[in-house]
């Protein structure tokens, strides 16, 4: 340890003997360190994006289902709760969210078309805060209760259906008998979404609406639960568990919906690679840089293991060296990363592409996300394949024989 | 009392197809305090010999002491080890490291012997008074003439006060006037300190401060004289 010092003070200044290659590398280095969490802020926000859309969508982070329902999403496989039961067991739970709907798959017929659709019938004060659809942008209106008689339809399958605000259509589905549900309803509002797909499947309505149409009393199919993380729903996943027993279903959100669960798993395996690959590039560079500068110096490393400086500290004396290198262009890395994805945190249009975009959940625009701990991950695999590619060149060093290296021209 | 024993080494290097005997079958003891200038044509091992001494170089066969240590069969380890507490070095070429200040690379020694930055400072300041740089502590040695880094690499041979000095042709790059003046200072060091001196040269000035003169040839010791030095 007493030879830190000496070494730390050493390699800063061996680092700026030749300033010129010194600076190339911190570029190159900076602008890696760049790239890296540029895209990563990128990629992230748009996972980010399609998760919490998706969560919007259906799936909240945890949800009560019938154990058959997610098999066959039809009437008869509802939550056996009531929802007054429903209400003594979560109320007070501490949860930052909770609703109960009915969910099913209906047709929907205008005059002119019919689609398949899925049903919501949701209370649309409970469901506010989280829906993906807002309800201020809405054409015409939103539902305004669980009682409300009006349909809200995507302005796309509107358009599928060829009709409008104020027009009928009907709903069809069916009951837990098996008999045919339907009812006619008034398009009271055409919501608007990130992709045209949800404007596409789903159909809002009252959910006491839903429950007198379908005959299914004050039951419903699903019962949707928001902690504060989607990324940690234990918490919340333990509390709804708690409070049911094996006749229930209690599900994590990236079971509901495996393919943002595969989606989230593949990114954050992915963002590790691309730092892998950005920084592989950048090691040639740096274990280049290293090998010119030992090489350069030969006779001063052989002068101080001369004057009884031991190999491990010319070891030691490269190893901080590259360790600088990198950590000072990681931080100027890191400062045009914050100063580049701040301003665009706001969102990033992407519609130019934003239909290929959509066949991955992606929404139009994009909204990088700076995470702290992909900073960090970038920055200490950096730093940790650094050291590791700085092992040769400063072993090389150390083991210079004193009396040759310090005869050397 | 011995402060280098050198008993029977040879060493050999490999130039092409040719086998040059660097040191052949050579002993010689040099007591501590003692001066001693080793002398030889180019290639009579004279180099080699000191670099044995200082632990830079390994004899084939042989042993060599260093303060009552055989050295030839230490580690890298404790070779360093032991040139860092007993060995000060002084070599043809200055050998500064040069992007230290005067003053840092007087200090580098004691800085890697875990002496206390205090004592450092006040420590090779007074070397450098002692050598005439005091006002240049601060330059780097491409900002000092060649006698001035010489000089440097002195005061950081000696500012540990080592018992034993060696020096590969310390005046082959000064002044006559230089060179006078840096004999002077290792004479003082001898007479004050009972620093012992092996000095490596080709100087016959360098000669006239020696107590006793090594002639060398081909490897071996063919004079060896006691003389008053001056």
């Amino acid at each position: 340890m007493r030879m830190l010092p000496v070494l730390i003070r050493l390699a800063w200044r061996y680092l700026w003997r030749n300033h010129r290659r010194t600076i190339v590398m911190l570029s190159a280095i900076s602008i890696g360190a760049w790239a890296m969490i540029f895209m990563t802020a990128l990629t992230r926000g748009m996972v980010d994006q399609m998760i919490t859309d998706g969560i919007s969508v259906l799936p909240g982070h945890v949800q009560l289902h019938n154990p058959e329902y997610l098999d066959d999403p039809s009437i008869t496989n509802r939550v056996s709760l009531t929802e007054a039961e429903l209400e003594t067991r979560y109320a007070d739970a501490g949860f930052e969210a909770w609703a109960s709907r009915v969910r099913v798959p209906a047709v929907i017929t205008s005059e002119r078309e019919s689609r398949g659709v899925t049903l919501l019938g949701i209370d649309p004060i409970a469901e506010r805060d989280f829906s993906f659809v807002d309800y201020d942008k809405v054409d015409g209106r939103f539902l305004e209760s669980p009682d409300d008689s009006g349909v809200v339809i995507g302005a796309k399958l509107a358009d599928t259906l060829d009709t409008e605000v104020g027009k009928r259509i009907v709903l069809m589905s069916q009951d837990p008998d098996n008999e045919i549900a339907d009812r006619g309803f008034r398009v009271v509002g055409l919501f608007h979404a990130n992709m045209e797909t949800y404007e596409d499947t789903y159909a809002f309505i009252g959910k006491k609406t839903a429950q007198k149409m379908l005959r299914i009393g004050d039951t419903t199919t699903e019962v949707v639960f928001f902690g504060n993380d989607y990324r940690n729903v234990e918490p919340t996943y333990e509390k709804v568990a708690a409070a049911v027993d094996d006749s229930m279903r209690v599900s994590r959100w990236t079971e509901v919906d495996t393919y943002l669960g595969t989606m989230l798993s593949v990114m954050d395996g992915f963002m590790l690679i691309w730092v892998v690959v950005i920084f592989l590039a950048l090691s040639f560079g740096l274990v280049n840089t290293l090998v010119m500068a030992v090489f350069e110096r030969v006779r001063e490393i052989g002068l101080m293991l001369a004057l009884g400086m031991k190999p491990a500290s010319i070891l030691g004396q490269i190893i901080i060296e590259s360790m600088m290198l990198l950590a000072v262009g990681l931080l100027i890395g890191d400062a045009l990363a914050w100063l580049t994805v701040k301003p665009l945190e706001s969102g990033i249009d992407i519609s130019v592409v934003a239909k290929g975009m959509e066949m991955f959940g992606a929404s139009s625009v994009l909204y990088p996300k700076l995470h702290m701990d992909d900073v960090i991950l970038s920055n200490v695999v950096v730093l940790i394949l650094g050291f590791l590619a700085s092992l040769s060149p400063a072993w090389r060093a150390s083991r210079y024989e004193p009396v040759e290296a310090i005869t050397k021209v | 009392m011995t402060a280098v024993r050198c008993v029977d080494i040879c060493k050999t290097y490999r130039q092409g197809d040719q086998d040059i005997k660097a040191l052949d079958h050579l002993s010689i003891d040099i007591e501590k305090g003692d001066f001693v200038c080793l002398m030889s044509p180019s290639g009579g091992g004279k180099t080699t010999l000191l670099n044995a001494i200082g632990g830079l170089d390994i004899p084939d066969s042989g042993e060599v002491w260093v303060a009552e240590q055989r050295i030839d069969q230490m580690s890298k380890g404790q070779l360093a080890d032991l040139r860092l507490a007993n060995v000060g070095f002084v070599f043809q070429a200055y050998n500064l490291i040069p992007v230290l200040t005067a003053q840092e690379n007087v200090e580098f020694v004691m800085q890697v012997q875990g002496v206390p930055a205090k004592e450092r400072r006040s420590k090779s300041l007074a070397i450098l008074e002692e050598v005439g740089l005091r006002d240049l502590e601060d330059r780097r040695p491409a900002e000092m003439s060649g006698g001035q880094q010489q000089r440097v690499a002195v005061a950081r041979a000696i500012v540990s006060r080592p018992e034993l000095v060696l020096a590969d042709e310390p005046t082959a790059n000064l002044d006559s006037r230089t060179s006078d003046e840096l004999m002077e200072l290792f004479t003082e060091l001898n007479k004050n300190h009972s620093t012992t001196f092996v000095i490596a040269t080709h100087d016959q000035r360098v000669q006239r401060y020696a107590k006793r003169l090594v002639r060398m040839r081909d490897g071996r010791i063919v004079d060896d004289i006691e003389q008053d030095a001056a």
